[in-house]
C-alpha cells in the first residue's frame, strides 16, 4: 500500500490555553480541562467529537487514562509516550498518522501542571543507582552541557545572557506572560548563580498552566471557524536518558529531529518565520539554533547577540516570552506549538510576525535526551 | 546476579571495574545486559585504570543547611566511557575541564560510589 507522507495531512483546528502563570487552588486536571474547553471553544467542537487523546501529565499514574476519565471521553486512539517536556511535540506525529488512518477524526493533545502552585520541582525523576550520590538536580545537567559549550567554543555568560534578554523582551510584549520588568544583561549576570555557568535568570519559570491542542484531517480542517494550520513536518530522536550518556555535551538529538522535519516540510531552516524552541534554560536556545541548522556548531552565542532573537531582530525565536519569561510548568512543550499556531493565526497581537506563513515548534526533554522538531504552515505553503 | 549487583558488589570489595564487550572491544559504563555499542552480550569485567579527566564540571548551588555548594562532574575516563561523579580534595573554582583525576572508593550512608580526586603532577 502505498503511504503518502504526512505533510499537510493534518492540521491544527484549536488551541486553548488555561489561566497560567500563579494560580493558586487548582490540580493539574483542573487547569488541563480548562485549557481543553477553550480549544473545543476555538474550534467550534463539542467534546463528543473528541475521538483521539493524546496526554502526559507529570505526577499522575496513568496520566493519559486519568485524562479520559477526567473529561469523560472514551477514545478511540490513546496515546501517551512520556518523552518528559517533548512529549506533546511527539503527539503531533501519532495524532497525524491516526488520523491519516482514520483511527480517529478528532485528536486532543492535552497538558496541566500545578507546578507552581503545588511546589513541584520540575524533572524529578528517579535517579540511576550510578548518579543518585552525586546530588545532581536537572539544572545541573544543563549546566554541564553550558560548561562545555563554553570551554569548547568560547562561549561566554554575556551570550548565554542575550537568550534570556531576547525573551524578556518578546514577554514584555505579551500581556499574559507572567515575567514583564524590563532585564539587562547585567540583571541575568549579577542574580542568584544556581549551577555554574547558569544563573536563576537562565532557568525557566515554575509556573501553573494548561494547554490543548485539537486535530483533524485537513479535509476536514476546512470546516472549522478558525483559520487551520497544517502540520508540515515532525520528527522526534532520543540520544540518552542521563547526562553522563550524552555523546556529545554540545550536541544533541535535534541535529537530526530537524533536517528530518525539514525533510518532511520541503522546507529549509531560512524558510521559518517565527521559531518556538524550548528554553528550559538559555543554553537550550543556543543549542537548538546551532543543532536546527541556523548557524554552526559553536557559532550559538555569537549568533544570539546584538538582539538578532529578540523583537526587531532577524530572527524571531519564543515571541510569547518563553519558557523563561512566559509560562513554564513541568513540561512547556505545548506551549510551543500554541504559540506557533497563534503567530501563523495571524492572532498574536502586540507580538505577532508579520506575513508569519511557516513555524517551527521544538521541543526538549528531560535531560537534553528527547528532541521533536515540529514544521507548520498556512494554506498558503501547502 | 546481574551487572549492576556485580558492579555494587565489586565496589563494595575495593574494586573499579569496567564491563569491556568482546565483540567490539569497547569498554562501556554504566554496567549493562547487552553492549550498547554493538548489541553484543559478550561482555566481561576487566580492571579498569580509574584515571580520566574532568569532561564538564559544575557547581550546584545549595543552602548552607542543606549542606553547601557541591561539584558535579562527568569524568571520561582513559578507556573511553564517562560517568558522572564529582571531585574532592580541590577548591570548586578550581575545578576545570580537562582535569586529570583518579578514582577513590567512597562509603557514605551506606552508599558506595565512586569520586574523583586530582592526579598531582
Amino acid at each position: 500500500m502505498f503511504v503518502e507522507s504526512l505533510r499537510g495531512q493534518a492540521a491544527v483546528v484549536g488551541i486553548g490555553l488555561s489561566e497560567f502563570g500563579i494560580v493558586p487552588g487548582y490540580t493539574h486536571f483542573e487547569l488541563m480541562a480548562q485549557a481543553v474547553d477553550r480549544a473545543l471553544t476555538d474550534a467550534g467542537l463539542k467534546k463528543s467529537d473528541i475521538d483521539g487523546v493524546f496526554a502526559a501529565i507529570e505526577p499522575a499514574n496513568l496520566p493519559v487514562v486519568m485524562t479520559c476519565e477526567y473529561l469523560g471521553i472514551r477514545p478511540k486512539v490513546i496515546e501517551g509516550t512520556m518523552l518528559g517536556g517533548s512529549s506533546f511535540l511527539n503527539f503531533l506525529q501519532w495524532a497525524a498518522l491516526a488520523l491519516q488512518a482514520r483511527l480517529c477524526n478528532v485528536a486532543l493533545i492535552a497538558y496541566g501542571s500545578n507546578a507552581r502552585s503545588g511546589g513541584i520541582r520540575p524533572g524529578g525523576f528517579t535517579p540511576i543507582p550510578y548518579e543518585v550520590n552525586y546530588g545532581a538536580r536537572l539544572v545541573s545537567a544543563y549546566a554541564l552541557s553550558a560548561a562545555r559549550h563554553m570551554h569548547e567554543y568560547g562561549t561566554t555568560r554575556e551570550q548565554l545572557a542575550q537568550v534570556a534578554v531576547a525573551a524578556r523582551a518578546w514577554a514584555r510584549k505579551n500581556p499574559k506572560a507572567l515575567m514583564r520588568d524590563p532585564l539587562t544583561t547585567e540583571d541575568v549576570l549579577r542574580s542568584r548563580m544556581v549551577s555554574d555557568p547558569l544563573t536563576v535568570l537562565d532557568c525557566c519559570l515554575v509556573t501553573d498552566g494548561g494547554g490543548a491542542v485539537i486535530m483533524t484531517r485537513a479535509d476536514r480542517a476546512k470546516d472549522h471557524c478558525t483559520k487551520p494550520i497544517y502540520l508540515l513536518g515532525v520528527a522526534a530522536e532520543i540520544s540518552h536518558q542521563h547526562i553522563a550518556q550524552m555523546e556529545n555535551l554540545t550536541v544533541t538529538a535535534a541535529a537530526h529531529s530537524g533536517p528530518r522535519a525539514f525533510a518532511m516540510a520541503g522546507m529549509n531552516p531560512s524558510d521559518i518565520d517565527v521559531l518556538a524552541l524550548y528554553d528550559a534554560f538559555s543554553i537550550n536556545t543556543i543549542l537548538f539554533l546551532e543543532d536546527l541548522g541556523y548557524c554552526r556548531k559553536g557559532e550559538g552565542g555569537a549568533f544570539v547577540t546584538d538582539g538578532r532573537i529578540a523583537p526587531g531582530g532577524t530572527l524571531p525565536v519564543n515571541t510569547n516570552g518563553g519558557g523563561l519569561s512566559c509560562v513554564h510548568p513541568g513540561m512547556y512543550g505545548i506551549f510551543t506549538i500554541i504559540e506557533t499556531i497563534m503567530q501563523l493565526r495571524g492572532a498574536a497581537e502586540e507580538r505577532q510576525v508579520r506575513d508569519a506563513k511557516v513555524g517551527l515548534a521544538h521541543g526538549n526533554g528531560g535531560s537534553l535526551s528527547t528532541q521533536v522538531t515540529s514544521v507548520f504552515g498556512t494554506a498558503d505553503v501547502l | 546476579m546481574g551487572p549492576e549487583e556485580s558492579y555494587q558488589r565489586k565496589l563494595a570489595a575495593g574494586q573499579f571495574e569496567l564491563q569491556r564487550c568482546g565483540a567490539c572491544h569497547k569498554h562501556i559504563f554504566y554496567p549493562r545486559f547487552l553492549c550498547p555499542h554493538c548489541g553484543s552480550s559478550y561482555l566481561t569485567w576487566v580492571a579498569a585504570s580509574g584515571e580520566g579527566t574532568v569532561y564538564s564540571t559544575t557547581v550546584t548551588r545549595r543552602k548552607a543547611e542543606s549542606g553547601g555548594d557541591f561539584n558535579v562532574a562527568i569524568i571520561e575516563l582513559k578507556e573511553g566511557p564517562r560517568l558522572m561523579s564529582r571531585i574532592e580534595g580541590l577548591a570548586a573554582d578550581r575545578i576545570k575541564i580537562g582535569l586529570a583525576v583518579r578514582v577513590r572508593i567512597a562509603r557514605e550512608h551506606d552508599q558506595v560510589f565512586p569520586v574523583f580526586d586530582p592526579i598531582d603532577d
